[in-house]
């Protein structure tokens, strides 16, 4: 029983991560219709930026404020000077742009923060909590707690302001939303800085618990995107719903089947959903008019 | 428009067979059988990345899943080169078939995703499965290339080998896209929706362009293991399908000769950069950007301009070209 409690809640925890990066591609998919490969690299610098913040003498509280409000001006500067000013060009060449994007960050960070593998002290200490007699770690509350803290932010932000309200009229339908005096390249930018903040918030919960290093993006871009589809892309519930779920399977076959081949999970959940169900597990029936 | 097959495969291939000559010397011979088996990656994903609107971040995959099943069937189980090639290829293009099947289903860039993913799994598996694969240190003693008993092994013999391959690779690629299959993808640029409801099967021209693809990386694979006699999963890991991604950009993304010569330059950067390995992601991230904002008919726009260039020199009588 102990092991299956302490499974669980390493999957829920991990899981938050990959669903807060999901949801970072679910607000740049929805608000303009393109896959950003420089998601993974926002959760990378987030962590990367904390720990360098802490190495040149920060407190950690104000490490962590500073990566993550540094990692968001650079997805805010990534739209202002790469992605706007292709204009109208095809959905290919900005995906490639953010391919572009997603290796200058990795190869930036490889040339100032170096190659070494790099771990962010845990938030309150190492001591474990002991529940059911499983040891779960400290930092995990602090992981979902802030998830949590987070999705209600956005709730609240899509459902109760005037800027979440214009930027899922953007998602819905760009033209009316602009006819309406919407300013979609304003909500655009918008939703780069806030992808940007949401992967730093996962990169800077998840660095204490997995470590970080520069070419760790990849991989976290890609269990966010196999959550995003899980859930049904362009659904917030659905990525949030599907990161944890990913990070469960994912934290169970390390656990009884074997932890080589942990990272395989999220490609077969990725390609079976892909396969049997392409709308996801909350996802709208995708209809699309002509 | 129809693209005039004299200047899109001959010239080329011409150009290629010339290239020993103006860069003598065993090294410069090494480079350049490596920049056509990159050029082999490049035509299959012109056609998928410049053509069907599709990235692949998995081809490097491809090519080390068909480089190592022919090593291993050539190897473990003692079978002749020509047949373990045969199923390196063949085993390669049915995965990339189970891949494309329902991913090209779907609109947006979902395959880009998959063979990411792809890619990193058939990494961990040349990795961790040691007793097939030999593990991080590598495979070794990899029969080297024969044909009924005749082995390859001269580097000018190979070398003659794989453009000749790359030649036939450029023809069919080039034949595709005036085929239907091209006609297809032609429907991209315009309304994909109204293609389908007249009967174009635009899902189908993507996934036989994707297969094609995995197929030429796969036929570059296992004539790569066949080549060096020795292969390691670092030469098949997401910076070098990233790599290949540049080549094509960089070529122009539409055009065949235009991947060609960017896979040539690509091959050719580290040699001329020796810091090369601790910038290559960043000059990978530079080109991408800079291409696509700046230059998006790559090398192939540039080398239409110098040829407009050239006629208009030659078109123009002497007088008028002074005053112009």
């Amino acid at each position: 029983m102990a092991p299956l409690i302490q499974y669980l809640m390493g999957g829920l925890t991990l899981g938050s991560t990959y669903g807060l990066t999901a949801l970072g591609f679910t607000l740049i998919w929805s608000a303009t219709g393109i896959v950003n490969f420089a998601q993974g690299e926002f959760v990378m610098l987030g962590g990367m930026l904390a720990v360098a913040g802490v190495a040149v003498g920060l407190s950690q509280l104000w490490a962590i404020l500073l990566a993550v409000a540094g990692t968001t001006v650079v997805g805010a500067m990534v739209e202002r000077t790469m992605i706007r000013p292709l204009g109208r060009r095809p959905v290919l060449d900005v995906v490639i742009v953010t391919l572009g994007v997603a290796m200058v960050v990795r190869g930036l960070v490889m040339l100032f923060l170096g190659k070494e593998t790099h771990v962010l002290e845990p938030f309150s200490g190492h001591v474990p909590l002991r529940v059911f007699g499983a040891a779960i770690m400290a930092q995990g509350v602090w992981v979902l707690a802030t998830a949590a803290a987070v999705v209600g932010g956005l709730k609240v932000f899509f459902s109760a302001t005037l800027e979440g309200k214009a930027m899922q009229a953007c998602a819905h339908d760009p033209v009316a939303a602009s006819l309406v005096g919407i300013s979609v390249p304003r909500m655009t930018l918008l939703s780069f800085a806030l992808s940007a903040l949401l992967g730093a918030v996962g990169g800077v919960l998840i660095t204490p618990i997995t470590m970080t290093s520069y070419d760790v993006g990849i991989l976290l871009g890609l269990k966010g995107f196999a959550a995003c589809v899980l859930g049904g892309l362009g659904s917030p519930l659905g990525a949030m719903a599907g990161g944890i779920l990913l990070g469960v399977v994912e934290s169970l076959t390390a656990g009884y089947l074997s932890s080589a081949y942990k990272d395989a999970v999220a490609l077969v959940v990725l390609l079976a959903v892909l396969f049997f169900r392409p709308t996801g597990l909350f996802g709208p029936r995708d209809v699309t008019r002509v | 428009m129809r693209r005039p097959f004299w200047l899109q495969v001959a010239v080329p291939i011409a150009v290629m067979g010339l290239l020993p000559l103006v860069f003598p010397g065993s090294y410069s011979l090494t480079v350049l059988i490596l920049s056509v088996l990159h050029a082999m990656h490049a035509v299959g994903l012109c056609l998928l990345v410049g053509h069907a609107g599709q990235i692949s971040l998995g081809h490097g995959g491809f090519y080390g899943l068909a480089a190592y099943t022919s090593a291993i069937l050539s190897v473990r189980y003692a079978l002749p080169v020509e047949v373990a090639m045969a199923g390196g290829v063949g085993l390669t293009v049915v995965v990339a078939a189970l891949l494309g099947l329902p991913t090209l289903r779907l609109r947006g860039h979902a395959l880009a995703m998959a063979t990411l993913g792809l890619g990193i799994i058939l990494n961990i598996l040349f990795t961790e499965a040691v007793e097939l694969t030999g593990g991080p240190s590598g495979f070794v003693g990899i029969p080297r290339l024969s044909f009924a008993g005749v082995v390859v092994d001269r580097d000018g013999a190979v070398y003659g080998l794989l453009v000749a391959v790359l030649g036939a690779m450029m023809a069919l690629a080039t034949n595709i896209l005036n085929s239907r299959v091209g006609r297809a993808l032609r429907t991209l640029h315009g309304s994909e929706a109204a293609a389908e409801a007249m009967g174009v099967d635009v899902a189908q021209a993507k996934r036989v362009v994707f297969v094609l693809s995995a197929g030429f990386s796969a036929l570059a694979g296992v004539l790569y293991a066949h080549y060096l006699t020795f292969i390691a999963p670092s030469s098949f890991g997401f910076l070098f399908s990233v790599e290949l991604i540049v080549m094509v950009v960089l070529g122009g993304m539409t055009s065949i000769p235009g991947a060609v010569a960017g896979a040539f330059l690509v091959t050719w950067l580290p040699e001329v950069l020796r810091a090369f390995e601790n910038v290559e992601s960043l000059l990978f991230g530079i080109i991408l950007l800079g291409c696509i904002r700046f230059f998006p008919q790559g090398l192939a726009g540039a080398g239409a301009s110098v040829g407009r260039w050239i006629g208009a020199l030659l078109r123009c009588p002497r007088g008028e070209q002074d005053r112009g």
